[in-house]
């Protein structure tokens, strides 16, 4: 798209979204889709931060086999504290609500999604949902676990209504962000922008929604019957009044389980932008990367049942989601095959970004290939609910989206905030991260396979070693992520005026100034060729870019 | 107190124990509580394989890790590779118009799908061995509670075992080599019964019963985990189990249940026994905070009020009846349901014993 | 891409955000925005329909006892009612495209009295449970729901508190979308009385209409499930 006809450059400088109407109140109304995803940004990084005090607390308690430093309770606070918020609060918005609503339409070349009142209207029924967890932290916290597994969480003491409503209410703004960005995808693109030309962040967002709007509603449901059956006991869930726990698990899963795909798809997404601007190749099989989020969109909906090997389902059913599991094992193998095909013959330019991407292919690679111990029956039942699964969900979400989103973040942020960050300093914060991450979470396979089960407040003292590299790695990770918010923050004081497009990137969203107008473009882009025809192509060689 | 079987290593040293089982008892209740043996030759080793069912799992995961570490190699290898050799050196640097390639797609679509395939019937063969116990096998049943487990013998009644949440104790015994199933219920919410050495777990569900059979093939003790969890003292909810000799079984079996005042000892220190031995400390604290069950602490002779407003003051017979029909009167703030009856479990001698330890708590 | 080219550009109504380039297209993306919300209120009665066949199948005769106690009068006048509705919010999104404004105000009075009907006599089939211990969950009464049960010739079996927990809940949410019905309903006849709609733009009428159609088709499963269990 080095042809889009109107780049950014012709143009007089003109002021930026941010520079319209200012004040709380013109932001907290505001209907600009870039505003919004800056104050999901600042939403979600927030609750990150909660989460991740949640998580170093709960670590620096296990450095020893011992309750020392909370009470067992407090620790049980803590976990589910920490999942919950990492899930609802921080994950599933991160990349489609804060990047996916700054970006979509400027990819697409257009004004504006297609619904910006709902926008609004999702943003805060966030905040809203938000608040419900706010409050469950200071009427006492919760410790049933992120699962709200019953009858644990229909008898327990703590504050389990308002959580659950909260999570309730934030399954609605995601539902209305995943209606808004389906319709964007299908009636607002830029003329010429058919869905072969599609970027594969787009093409990513969209299956994401798809799972969004059809699983979350599943979610809905399942909170309100869980509420019901704990202010009412109706007795569905309860086996005390005749109802069957396992069933609860049943519901929470089928909507959990495609929910890990809506955290990671946007990850693949950003991934597959990351890779190929920063290594100015086409990417590697655009349609099996595209039309595998679609069949991973798909299957997810037909494996719930391996997080339940044990759970006492039958067994015919464990068999069953266990094949259905190393179904979509495959789609997600095509993905990373492509991505390192992709850097074949690339010109690669180590710059944060990209060492995000790299980090991204290590450690999901990790997380997902972990995946299939978990899918395969007989070895499920030994490391079901131990810190294996802990680690495998840690490399996936943490080592998968987190660092994606946080290479989007890098990626992204002179486009969106109209500063460069140090790279210098940036580089340390990958490093930091990268061996903090993995010295945090590697060895938790180890002592998950001897046995070590998760949500242990005190375990038996063989583990100690163990933990206490976890923990250490840990503190390292935090330090690496507070460095990274350090320099990204003084930046937007003292870095240097970005330009339009820092790396040389040919979708959409490098055609407008850095930071965009308030209407995006000035003038209607056209798309004309595919978002991956880098001027760099050799197309000397015979074979033809498609 | 675990020790009472306390894992003699070889056969010879298990019949000594067995048949010199006083003496062992007295040295054993004077020793420090005894936290399950380590079960990994080191850091970073497979546990234990201690059941039919470790090795056959121990290899379908050491197959998995050798196929992943080779698609983890291939994968990682060829990004470090590409990275080093397509680093970008100059600004104009032309890059391959390479956009798809049929073929390798293909491959590399269909070669892990068939990995996949085989791994998946692996598995699963292994998974259906496991959910089928043989006929003959010993029947044991397994009661989840918060937090603790009881376990029962049908076959030889009156002989119950239970875990303790203060110190790992003696929670479950069974003979080498012999076929075992357990029939495991909960009564309140849901727990998961798990050995690691064995490599076996089930989740225990209140309303249902599930089933679970391995057969031991090492002498020994091993880690009982509640890996479901709970509540909390979730992570205390841990027993031993203790895998002997067939010949030696069945009297480790009666002895281990025999819950009798020592020579010599006082009535109030056999009581204090039952309390730990028979999961009392669960949801009765000493110390004066209430848990599940109000505490010990100043019980005896203290004014009480039920839940229907009544109030009574604490003698032996309320006590009695408490252990016995603990629904028949409710203190008030606590839910009758939570405490299971002792009617059959303990005898006359215990209860009395047990009012003398309440006693001793001022 | 977008079709619109080949219909030529119609002139902007009133209501045309500038964020879409033609009309057609807000049309189409308010339209396709309703469908795909609307999947997802079916997806959610789903889950609350798949819950109930889960009771059933495991409490089949407890289902066919309780289900004696619900008033099948009630539910088939309010089935009409609704059925009734249905029609007239068709009529209403009908003279919307004609452009016959006192008739989209009229149809959507009558849509607005069919739903008020609807919800006044569930407040009576409540109110009628309650008196007779009928209660959702804990606050069951056995004794009474067993005893009003007899009066008519009818047994409980198992655990009814089980169905009428299910009921409860199923018609409960139902009631709150036929609530957010009347809102809806009542927003967009203000907006009709002021003259807003006509050929040019119908879609809120429309895509109200198919929010109700489906709050419509809801009751439509419920009805024979709950109350026609044979
Ligand atoms: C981002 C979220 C995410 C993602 C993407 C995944 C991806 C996968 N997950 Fe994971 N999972 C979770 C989040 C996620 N998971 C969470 C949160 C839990 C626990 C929840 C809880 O209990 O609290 C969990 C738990 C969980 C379980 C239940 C464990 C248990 O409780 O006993 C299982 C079991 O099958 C499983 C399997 C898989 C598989 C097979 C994949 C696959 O999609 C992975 C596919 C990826 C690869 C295979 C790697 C890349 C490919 C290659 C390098 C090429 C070579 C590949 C081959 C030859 C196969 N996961
Ligand atoms: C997105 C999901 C996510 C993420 C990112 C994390 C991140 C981390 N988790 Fe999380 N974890 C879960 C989801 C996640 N977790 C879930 C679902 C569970 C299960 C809960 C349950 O059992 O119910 C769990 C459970 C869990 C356990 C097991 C508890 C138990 O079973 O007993 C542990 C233990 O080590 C742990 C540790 C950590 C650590 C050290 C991090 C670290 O990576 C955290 C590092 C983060 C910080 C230190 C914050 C720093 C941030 C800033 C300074 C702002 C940054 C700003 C910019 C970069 C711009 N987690
Ligand atoms: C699973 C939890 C649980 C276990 C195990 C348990 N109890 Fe209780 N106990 C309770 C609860 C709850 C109450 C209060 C309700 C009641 O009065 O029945 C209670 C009440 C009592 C009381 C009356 C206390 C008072 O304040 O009036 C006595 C005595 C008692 N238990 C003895 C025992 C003994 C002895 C054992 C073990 C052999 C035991 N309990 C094991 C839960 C438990
Ligand atoms: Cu019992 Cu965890
Ligand atoms: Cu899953």
């Amino acid at each position: 798209m080095a042809t889009a006809h109107t780049p950014a450059t012709e143009h007089a400088r003109e002021p930026s979204f941010y520079e319209g109407k200012t004040g709380f109140k013109n932001w907290f109304i505001t209907l600009d889709h870039k505003r919004l995803g800056m104050m999901y940004l600042v939403g979600t990084m927030v609750f990150f931060l909660v989460g991740g005090i949640a998580a170093l607390t709960l670590r620096t308690e296990l450095l020893t086999p011992e309750q020392d430093l909370v009470s067992a309770t407090t620790f049980n606070k803590l976990f589910t504290v920490h999942g919950a918020v990492m899930v609802f609060l921080v994950i599933i918005p991160a990349v489609p609500a804060a990047l996916g609503n700054f970006l979509l339409p400027l990819m697409l070349g257009v004004k504006d999604v297609a619904f910006p009142r709902l926008n609004l209207l999702s943003f805060w029924v966030y905040c809203f949902g938000a608040c419900f967890f706010l409050f469950t932290l200071f009427a006492g916290g919760l410790d049933t676990g992120w699962t709200f597994y019953t009858p644990y969480s229909t008898t327990t003491g703590t504050a389990m209504l308002s959580a659950t409503a909260g999570a309730f209410i934030l399954g609605f703004s995601s539902i209305l962000t995943g209606v808004n960005f389906i319709v964007t995808v299908h009636k607002m693109r830029a003329p010429g922008l058919t869905w072969n030309r599609l970027p594969l962040f787009v093409w990513a967002i969209y299956s994401t929604a798809v799972i969004q709007i059809l699983a979350t509603p599943v979610l809905a449901i399942t909170l309100l019957l869980l509420i019901v059956e704990r202010t009412l006991n109706i007795g569905i869930f309860d086996p005390a009044m005749g109802g069957d726990p396992v069933l609860y698990q049943h519901f929470f899963w089928f909507y959990s389980h495609p929910a890990v795909y809506i955290m990671i798809l946007p990850g693949f997404g950003i991934i597959s932008e990351l890779i190929a601007v920063h290594s100015r190749k086409h990417i590697f099989g655009y349609k099996a990367i595209a039309l595998s989020s679609i069949a991973i969109a798909i299957i997810s909906f037909l494996v719930w049942g391996h997080h339940m090997f044990v759970s006492g389902q039958s067994e015919l059913a464990g068999v069953v989601f266990s094949f259905l599991t190393f179904a979509v094992a495959v789609p997600t193998a095509i993905k990373v095959f492509s991505w390192v095909a992709t850097l074949y013959k690339g010109s690669i330019e180590f710059n944060t970004p990209m060492l995000y991407a790299l980090a991204f292919l290590f450690t999901f690679s990790i997380g997902g290939l972990t995946g299939i111990f978990l899918g395969s029956l007989s070895v499920d039942v030994h490391l079901h609910d131990t810190y294996f699964v802990v680690a495998h969900f840690h490399y996936v979400m943490m080592g998968g989206t987190i660092i994606a989103f946080i290479g989007g973040i890098h990626h992204w942020w002179g486009k969106m905030t109209g500063r460069m960050f140090n790279e210098a300093h940036a580089k340390w914060g990958v490093l930091l991260v990268f061996i903090g991450f993995n010295m945090t979470f590697f060895n938790q396979f180890v002592i998950g396979q001897q046995g070590m089960p998760r949500r242990y407040a005190t375990y038996v003292p063989q583990f100690q070693q163990q933990h206490v590299l976890s923990t250490i790695g840990s503190y390292i990770l935090g330090v690496g992520l507070l460095w990274t918010a350090i320099y990204l923050l003084r930046s937007l004081r003292s870095g240097p005026q970005a330009p339009d497009n820092p790396y040389g990137g040919a979708s959409l969203e490098w055609q407008t100034q850095s930071p965009p107008i308030e209407h995006n473009f000035h003038g209607q882009p056209v798309a004309d060729t595919d978002p991956y025809n880098f001027p760099q192509i050799d197309r000397s060689g015979g074979m033809d870019a498609h | 107190m675990l020790s009472m079987f306390f894992a003699p290593e070889t056969k010879e040293a298990a019949k000594a124990a067995a048949g010199a089982a006083a003496p062992v008892v007295e040295k054993a209740a004077a020793a420090a509580p005894k936290l399950p043996p380590l079960e990994t030759a080191h850091n970073w080793a497979l546990p234990t394989e201690a059941s039919t069912f470790a090795r056959s799992t121990d290899n379908l995961y050491l197959f998995i890790v050798a196929l992943d570490v080779f698609f983890f190699v291939l994968v990682i290898g060829a990004m470090v590779y590409f990275m080093w050799k397509y680093k970008r050196r100059s600004e104009d640097q032309k890059t391959s118009s390479i956009t798809h390639n049929g073929k390798i797609e293909f491959l590399w679509s269909a070669i892990p799908a068939v990995l996949l395939v085989v791994i998946f019937a692996w598995a699963e063969i292994d998974y259906l061995k496991q959910t089928t116990p043989p006929a003959d096998a010993i029947n044991i049943r397994v009661v989840g509670r918060q937090w603790f487990w009881t376990v029962e013998y049908p076959d030889n009644p009156g002989v119950s075992l239970t875990s303790n949440v203060d110190e790992p104790q003696l929670t479950m015994i069974v003979p080498k080599g012999r076929p075992v199933r357990l029939t495991m219920t909960s009564e309140d919410v849901l727990h998961s019964f798990y050995i690691p050495a064995f490599r076996i777990k089930k989740d225990v569900v209140p309303g249902r019963y599930t089933t679970l059979w391995f057969e031991a093939t090492t002498v020994g003790e091993f880690n009982i985990f509640c890996a479901e969890y709970c509540g909390d003292r979730h992570s205390s909810m841990t027993g031993v189990i203790k895998v002997l000799e067939p010949e030696m079984y069945e009297a480790a079996l009666k002895e281990a249940s025999k819950l009798e005042a020592k020579p010599g000892e006082a009535p109030a220190e056999f009581g204090r026994r039952i309390y730990t031995r028979r999961g009392c400390n669960a949801c009765h604290t000493l110390d004066g905070a209430p848990a599940t069950g109000p505490s010990w602490k100043a019980l005896y002779g203290r004014q009480e009020t039920m839940a229907d407003g009544s109030s009574l003051t604490v003698d032996d017979n309320y006590i009695t009846e408490s252990i016995l029909r603990p629904q028949a009167k409710i203190v008030a703030g606590f839910t009758g349901a939570q405490m299971p009856s002792y009617q059959g479990q303990l005898d006359q001698k215990q209860i009395a014993a047990l009012i003398e330890f309440i006693k001793t708590q001022k | 891409m977008s079709s619109t080219h080949a219909h030529g550009p119609k002139p902007p109504h009133a209501f045309f955000q500038h964020h879409y380039d033609t009309v057609e297209q807000q049309a189409g993306a308010a339209k396709l925005g309703m469908w795909v919300f609307l999947a997802t209120e079916i997806l959610m009665f789903s889950g609350l329909f798949l819950a109930y066949f889960i009771v059933r199948a495991f409490y089949p005769e407890m289902v066919l006892g309780s289900h004696e106690l619900l008033s099948k009068t009630m539910g088939g006048i309010n089935t009409v009612v609704l059925l009734t509705s249905s029609f007239t919010m068709a009529m209403a999104v009908r003279s919307a495209q004609v452009g016959d404004t006192p008739g989209i105000v009229r149809n959507l009075y009558m849509t607005i009295g069919c739903a008020l009907i609807f919800m006044v006599v569930k407040y009576f089939e409540y109110t009628g449970k309650f008196s007779h211990g009928i209660f959702p969950g804990k606050y069951f009464d056995y004794e009474r729901a067993a005893a009003y049960a007899a009066e008519h010739g009818h047994e409980l079996v198992g655990m009814p508190h089980i169905f009428f927990g299910v009921y409860f809940t199923m018609t409960g949410l139902h009631g709150v979308h036929v609530l957010a019905g009347i809102i809806v309903l009542t927003w967009i006849l203000r907006r009709a009385q002021k003259g807003h709609f006509g050929p040019q733009y119908f879609t809120p009428v429309e895509n109200v209409g198919l929010y109700w159609h489906i709050v419509d088709l809801v009751w439509i499963f419920l009805f024979p499930l709950l109350y026609l269990v044979k």
